[in-house]
């Protein structure tokens, strides 16, 4: 197997595992959040406005998580150094 | 596909380039501008006004209140450069409904301009409000070996600032571009409609971290749970 196609494979298998795994982790984090929003809502409703705020900031911060891996996963498939760098080479022989 | 609108190239000489990033970004500026330019011309103290002015008022009295709440003692102040961060990506969010528009906030040279602005602008306004000396000495404030961990926590949540608002608009265009070669009709709609719901979710987080960053900075650091990344 030349290094053009092991390189493909190494992107694409690395690509879906990433987006794959580290959606897991700020999915369950935003579910557990939301959770205890949800229920503080409900012991104090005249504090709603700082509770959902303080909500919406949470959620950016744990959903940022999630997007650094969505990131590096496009990253590999459409701005892959490694990849213009092995077709370079082959347009270049 | 193109990953942002920095690959999409108007006209080129020599090094400098003009990219639709640049193109869309002082298309904004001169809408925002020119508009604002425009409604307030004829300005109505009394109970008589246009619907423009009413918009405007209902948009700056929102965020003079949301930066009040957050904790700043005088928001006007600070109401310049946060209602500007805020309307500014809120508007190249919600100009995707015009076709052939590309947010300039998708581009990952935006989103750092605009987190450095907010790491500059934090200094300031910390210098400003409480002497060089009571800033710096924030640094030093649970014990001085939290020194290294202050600095590292405010590089990294610039970087948190700039990559989540890119990831968010790019991911928004991305999915758009992919589901309208798979399924053509109903369905890149209703993404759409979701992509304008978090861009616009996405500009009141920048604006409020950018709020909360500066209120850190300008009061002396009470223990809270940190918001900070």
């Amino acid at each position: 197997m030349d290094s053009m196609t092991l390189i493909a494979i190494a992107s694409i298998v690395t690509s879906g595992l990433t987006i794959a795994l580290g959606s897991i982790g700020p999915a369950l984090g935003e579910g557990r959040a939301v959770a205890t929003a949800l229920s503080s809502l409900a012991q104090q409703p005249d504090a709603a406005t700082t509770i959902t705020r303080t909500l919406f900031v949470g959620l950016a911060m744990i959903e940022s998580i999630a997007i650094y891996c969505f990131v590096v996963s496009m990253i590999l498939i459409f701005a892959n150094p490694f990849w213009s760098h092995a077709i370079a080479q082959a347009a270049g022989k | 596909m193109h990953l942002s609108p920095d690959e999409i190239i108007y006209w080129q000489h020599g090094f400098f380039k003009l990219n639709a990033t640049i193109v869309y970004t002082w298309g904004l500026m001169f809408v925002l501008a020119l508009g604002s330019k425009l409604v307030t011309r004829k300005l109505s103290t009394g109970l008589q006004r246009s619907r423009w002015q009413n918009l405007l008022e209902i948009i700056v009295t929102g965020i003079n209140q949301q930066i009040a709440e957050v904790g700043l003692r005088r928001p006007e102040k600070y109401l310049g450069f946060l209602g500007t961060l805020f309307l500014f990506v809120a508007m190249a969010s919600l100009f995707t409904i015009v076709p052939g528009y590309a947010p300039p906030t998708g581009s990952l040279s935006t989103t750092t301009a605009l987190a450095i602005c907010v790491f500059v602008a934090v200094p300031l306004f910390g210098i400003e409000d409480q002497g060089l000396g009571g800033y710096l000495g924030d640094y030093l404030k649970p014990t001085v070996i939290m020194l290294p961990f202050n600095i590292i926590s405010e590089l990294s949540r610039t970087l948190a600032l700039a990559v989540r608002l890119f990831g968010n608009m790019m991911s928004g265009t991305m999915i758009l571009a992919i589901l309208l070669t798979i399924t053509p009709f109903i369905f890149p709609i209703a993404m759409s409609a979701l992509g304008l719901l978090t861009g616009m979710v996405q500009a009141y987080i920048f604006s409020i971290l950018a709020t909360v960053y500066i209120t850190a900075a300008t009061r002396a650091r009470k223990p809270e749970p940190g918001l900070d990344d």
